[in-house]
């Protein structure tokens, strides 16, 4: 199994009364709380942790892009994932990814993955988001309704820029380029690893099949919520008669560990009462933009909803609240994991197996955790969990989504020092 | 048939054929503002992609396919020279083609019409609403609108919530996200006799619009309607068919 670090760069200084002094963490935030200098150490503190964590053992370190966001400070993840490339030696380099219907052309997109992955010695995930609405729709002002064809047809662009030998022109239905040529090229062949992060759509699981790229699961509510979605994946990849390998998944979970659960408890209370208390306080007129999900996922989510209604009526109801703040609701949801290293190590076996996940990304950093705490909680993942699960598939699965880099012997020096 | 997509025609009445474009959410129901205009006239309500009664908004990718397929939507209802209302976001479309294809509409009515936008002074952002709030600011009095569009006993439940989802999508594919379509460019070129009509209620487009509007439409005149709100005609339907019937006396 692989154990991936993941960071979302939250700004750690939210007010107290953020919930009642600003109406949500993400479009409208109030400009006026970012304070640059803060700002400064704050992802300085951020990218140490990422480095550190790479040099205690981690198979990735994950970055991802979000616009406008208090809780998601990396509007460009290619820039942290460049110094990422210079600052660490053999940790795969997994940005989660690119909003690609973001870029036109996506020309960019492929040429700055193509760099760091040159930079790095073929050490990239190339990760390809639809985008949140937030992001896409609201932050950047892409039309809903055109979002996902956009977003389609920017994939195939960028597979054909990193792999066709010959300068080609593109003419599609939204990005029309008389010449395309991606220069420089990435240095894994035909090209790095697409992973799919996703929500749980019928048609994103097809596509992923059909394509063979990795799915995963990205979600702040951790592996109750997860299990329907995940289900549902690995039966649409059995009726596709598709090999059911965990590593064609991958699935994020928040993680708190100490030397004993009373322990995790008190230090990881705070930071996730942080995230879950302010860092998710969105404005629900930015959820669900007109034509953002797919008239197939409306159809089957209102027909949810019926039944859900049906059942509330008939005195049944979720079992799952998602608005959980308070530390003790939102670990007996299972938002966050916490506990002694071998519960954890424990629990996340039951889940990995569960959910048939190979990839286990991690958020061993959250809310307004600062920086010592942050690494205690990375040290004793990878000294005490990480020993316990690393094995677990890989007698029985190989791993073909992974990546390939150059032959450490042929990297420059300077990019192997760290 | 437009752009190889069925689009449903409703017509009543009799007298001179009088188009009907409806506003944010189409038309699911027949109104009574229409039946006011019925008794005098033959109104003709075709229904644009993506609306109630007509699909492939999906296909249509640039402001010129909506302009065409709006214009090709006229033709086939047999709306050529005739007087046309069209209201809200389908004022956007309809008030382009009078600019485009002067000769093909006679008198026109733009009931707070979408196409402009001013930073300073912005409509409500229609397609960024918490849920159930949409429906509560279409109309003066939200029980109103909500009545329009509450399910009737007859329909699927299902397909009820997923043509009025549908309906919104259209509007945002081709006036996301600000409404402006670049359509003061073109409103000039505009010969129609032309009424604005604005609910004095009005809590999506400002009224400030309506003068944007008169300012560059030559021959426009604007009246607004007392106790109605954005879709004017829904409550106020005496009022508004009163309006448009002596404009196009």
């Amino acid at each position: 199994m692989k154990l991936m670090w993941f960071h979302l760069m939250p700004y750690t200084e939210l007010p107290a009364d953020f919930r009642e002094r600003s109406p949500s963490v993400w479009i409208d935030i109030d400009p006026k709380l970012f304070n640059p200098a803060r700002g400064h150490l704050m992802y300085n503190d951020f990218m140490d942790e990422l480095e550190f964590a790479a040099t205690c053992g981690f198979d990735a370190i994950c970055v991802n892009e979000h616009h406008a966001n208090g809780y998601g400070q990396m509007p460009s993840p290619n820039l942290i994932a460049a110094s990422l490339a210079r600052n660490t030696r053999d940790s795969a380099l997994c940005i989660l990814g690119n909003s690609v219907a973001l870029y036109n052309p996506p020309t960019r997109v492929a040429e700055e993955m193509a760099m760091i992955d040159c930079i790095s010695g073929g050490r990239v995930i190339a990760g390809f988001p639809v985008g949140s609405p937030q992001d896409t729709c609201f932050a950047y002002g892409q039309n809903p309704s055109m979002l996902r064809q956009r977003y389609y047809e920017g994939i195939e662009f960028i597979l054909q820029a990193w792999t066709r030998d010959e300068v080609f022109a593109f003419d599609g239905r939204f990005n029309k380029q008389r010449y395309v040529n991606a220069w420089p090229r990435p240095v894994q062949q035909p090209h790095p690893p697409v992973w799919i992060p996703g929500g749980g759509s019928v048609e994103t699981w097809q596509y992923c099949a059909e394509r063979d790229f990795v799915y995963c699961f990205l979600s702040y509510f951790g592996y109750k919520v997860a299990r329907e979605q995940m289900h549902g994946y690995w039966a649409e990849i059995r009726r596709l008669g598709k090999e059911p390998n965990p590593y064609r998944a991958g699935f994020l979970q928040f993680v708190g560990v100490a030397e004993t659960r009373a322990e995790a408890m008190k230090l990881y209370r705070e930071p996730a009462e942080y995230f879950y208390g302010r860092c998710l306080h969105v404005d629900p007129r930015w959820v669900v933009p007109p034509g953002y999900m797919t008239e197939a996922t409306i159809r089957a989510r209102v027909a949810s909803q019926m039944q859900l209604a049906a059942k509330v009526s008939a005195g049944g109801g979720p079992s799952i609240n998602q608005n959980a703040t308070d530390f003790e609701a939102i670990v007996d949801n299972g938002y966050v994991l916490v506990g002694s290293p071998d519960e954890v190590a424990d629990k996340l076996r039951e889940i990995a197996l569960d959910l048939g996940v190979g990839h286990l990304m991690l958020l061993l950093q959250f809310g307004n955790m600062n920086k010592q705490l942050t690494q205690y909680n990375t040290k004793l993942f990878a000294e005490r969990v990480m020993p316990q699960l690393k094995d677990l598939f890989d007698d029985q699965w190989e791993d073909h989504w992974w990546i390939k880099p150059m032959a450490k012997g042929e990297r420059a020096s300077s990019a192997v020092a760290a | 048939m437009i752009n190889s997509h069925p689009s449903r025609v409703w017509r009543k009445g009799s007298g001179a054929p009088i188009a009907y474009f409806p506003g944010v959410g189409g038309l699911p129901k027949w109104l009574p503002f229409l039946d006011h205009l019925a008794q005098s006239r033959t109104v003709i309500a075709p229904s644009l992609p993506g609306f109630p009664g007509a699909a492939g908004h999906d296909a249509l990718d640039t402001h010129l396919d909506w302009l065409v397929a709006t214009h090709d939507l006229l033709i086939a209802a047999g709306l050529r020279r005739a007087d046309v209302i069209a209201t809200s976001v389908s004022g956007a479309l309809v008030a382009d083609v009078a600019a485009l294809w002067p000769e093909l509409i006679d008198r026109l009515i733009l009931i707070a019409p979408f196409g402009l936008f001013d930073a300073v002074d912005p409509p409500a952002d229609i397609w960024a609403q918490r849920p159930g709030h949409l429906n509560s600011i279409l109309c003066a009095d939200a029980a109103t609108y909500k009545e329009f569009v509450a399910q009737p006993d007859d329909a699927d439940p299902l397909e009820w919530k997923v043509e009025q989802m549908r309906a919104l999508e259209a509007s945002a594919r081709f006036l996301f996200p600000t409404g402006n379509t670049g359509l003061s460019a073109r409103l000039g070129r505009i010969t129609a006799k032309t009424l604005l009509i604005w609910g004095e209620l009005d809590r999506v487009m400002p009224f400030s619009y309506a003068e944007r509007f008169k300012q560059i439409i030559k021959h426009s005149v604007v009246q607004q309607i007392p106790g109605a709100g954005h879709l004017a005609e829904i409550d106020a339907p005496a009022a508004v068919a009163r309006a448009v019937l002596d404009f196009t006396a």
